[in-house]
């Protein structure tokens, strides 16, 4: 089996990354005494399905969704978007890697497959442990106080009443709310909401973390801190992968970083390096 | 079984011996491999989907409680509204079917009947719409935490209990005022609650499913909830209008899930209706008959939507 898996190798290497491999080289030169992998992504392809698009040719109106229809034309309205075309890396303990790109690039959507949320079209994901993305606010109700959010938060990640009492004014003290806690999180602005948020996602211990932009928002004091619990959660032998739009952000936590263009990696190397080529 | 790629990494997963540094000519797959890497997508076996599940209860009941609560949470009376709702609602019927249209000569206390069945009808109609959106709906969920998503159609199905529990406590104020018995009968009521409870859990799971995949599901279903709301005998008795139809029409209309389940109800709760059936004469299913049919649909339902809905458990959030 693993025969037939190294004939795989040629095809992969003439990806188009294939001129940026001294810098990966340089990179995993670093990179490697730091442990032994903890995500490895295969040559991963992404097709979303999207629906509600519709090109210029069709209307949205109901005689013409009528006329698609008899003509046998399928679902028009649906369209594929292939987000991820063909990346490889390996992560490793104790990692912090950046990933930046542009919008659409296709940030979002990786770390969407590498948490093992989104099923790949080809290609696979191997991870140590199950990574977890930064995105517990997706559970979060406007409507509920801090309070019941909290809770709620943690019971979404899969924590236990016991350890959700033992961290709960952790979490209250660590996002800095203070009486805040007792109201909807409606009236929170928006710094607040990022505060507590990113308190509860990072309330649990996890092997794997993926962080999307959540540390855009939140003034400095919240930023410094938040940064010293990535640093903590590195140490603790876990690799965190982290997408923001802010490169200072990047370039104080991470170790590694790389360039998403159009689906696929641009460059991967050294913060130094791949900020400055990204930047020009 | 049905994850060849994790059963092969499980089996080797010990080998960890040859941790050597990759160096570009090692394929990744071989890699992930020697270090014990799992692939991120995997469906987990039926048993194990189980046990995921109930660890995770606390998160079905928390967001269950949640969403009822975030329901009324605009309103100035607030969770009030939880009991205004289902008295508001057997008043709406009571006038439009009791007062308007005048269908009370069949039963004694057509006002019970009503609002047993309305109340009935409801909950399994609420959790089948809960269930049919609990996928699509919660999409950013699903693409953002791992939690079997089995829990979601759940906690839906537990929300409108809560809420039926409510309104089952409206239906008994109501029923004893107009003046049926307190009988033992009523002991039974929770056993038939739980059965339909079950019933609705399986049917949400499989509507889950199919309106996960099938965007158009969400128009159609209000269509087909109230065609078959209007087959369930909530607002007229069926044995009373079937009497003189053949008897494998009748049949039919009688175990259809929902009049099976409202029949139950009605048995238990309302001594004038078992008299009445009796008394005028209309054919129709005894209590153990009804008990047997509640019991079928219950695991047919749960059977069969529990493994339909798991069988997509990886390609949920794609679309």
């Amino acid at each position: 089996m693993a025969v037939a898996e190294l004939t795989k190798e040629p095809s992969r290497m003439a990806h188009p990354q294939e001129q940026h491999q001294p810098v990966k080289e340089a990179a995993e030169g670093v990179a490697a005494p730091s442990g032994t992998p903890t995500v490895i992504v295969d040559d991963l392809h992404i097709i979303y399905r999207v629906y509600g698009a519709a090109s210029a040719a069709e209307k949205g109106n109901a005689a013409n969704a009528l006329i698609r229809l008899l003509r046998r034309q399928g679902r028009p309205q649906m369209k594929e978007v292939h987000a991820i075309k063909g990346i490889s890396f390996v992560a490793h303990h104790g990692d912090a890697i950046g990933i930046v790109g542009r919008n659409g690039s296709g940030k979002s959507t990786l770390l969407r497959a590498i948490a093992g949320l989104l099923p790949p079209h080809s290609g696979s994901v191997y991870t140590d442990g199950q990574p977890s993305l930064l995105g517990v606010n997706a559970a979060l109700m406007r409507e509920l106080t801090g309070e019941r959010n909290i809770v709620l938060g943690c019971y979404a990640m899969g924590m236990t009443p016991a350890q959700v009492k033992e961290r709960y004014d952790e979490i209250v003290e660590f996002s800095g709310i203070g009486e805040f806690v007792q109201f909807p999180m409606s009236t929170y602005s928006s710094g607040m909401g990022a505060r507590l948020r990113f308190a509860i996602a990072s309330a649990k211990t996890h092997d794997v973390l993926l962080i999307d932009e959540a540390l855009a928002t939140g003034d400095r004091d919240f930023r410094r801190k938040s940064q010293e619990r990535i640093q903590q959660m590195r140490g603790e032998a876990g690799t965190v992968f982290l997408v923001a739009h802010n490169l200072d952000v990047i370039e104080e936590t991470c170790n590694r970083v790389i360039w998403l263009h159009k689906g696929q990696i641009k460059m991967d190397g050294d913060p130094a390096t791949v900020l400055a080529a990204y930047n020009a | 079984m049905s994850q060849p790629e994790s059963a092969v990494a499980d089996s080797r997963a010990g080998d960890r011996a040859g941790g050597s540094s990759p160096n570009g000519k090692d394929s990744l797959s071989a890699l992930a491999e020697r270090h014990g890497l799992r692939r991120a997508i995997a469906r987990p076996s039926l048993p194990v989907y189980l046990r995921q599940l109930w660890d995770r209860r606390h998160f079905v009941l928390t967001y269950a409680t949640s969403r009822n609560v975030s329901r009324y949470s605009q309103a100035a009376l607030g969770q009030l509204w939880q009991v205004l709702t289902p008295l508001l609602n057997a008043a709406v019927y009571y006038l439009m079917f009791g007062l308007i249209l005048g269908q009370k000569d069949d039963l004694t206390n057509y006002t019970a009947f009503l609002i047993t069945g309305v109340f009935v009808y409801s909950y399994t109609q609420r959790s089948i719409t809960g269930g049919a959106k609990s996928i699509s709906g919660n999409l950013s969920l699903i693409r953002a935490l791992h939690f079997p998503r089995a829990a979601l159609p759940l906690a839906y199905v537990i929300q409108e209990f809560q809420q039926l529990a409510i309104s089952m406590g409206v239906l008994f104020g109501i029923v004893l005022l107009t003046h049926e018995p307190l009988t033992w009968a009523w002991l039974l009521i929770p056993f038939a609650l739980i059965l339909q409870t079950i019933f609705n859990l399986g049917a949400s799971l499989l509507i889950a499913r199919i309106g996960s995949f099938a965007r158009d599901m969400n128009q159609l279903l209000p269509f087909i909830l109230r065609t078959w709301l209007y087959t369930s005998g909530v607002f007229f008795s069926i044995h009373a209008r079937m009497a003189d139809q053949p008897a494998w029409a009748r049949f039919l209309l009688e175990f259809n899930p929902p009049s099976v389940f409202i029949d139950l109800m009605r048995h238990l709760l309302m001594k004038s209706y078992s008299d009445d059936l009796v008394q005028k004469g209309f054919p129709h299913s005894s209590l153990p008959q009804l008990w047997l049919y509640a019991g079928f649909w219950a695991a047919v339902a749960l059977i069969g939507g529990f493994w339909y809905f798991w069988r997509a458990e990886e390609r949920y959030g794609r679309g």
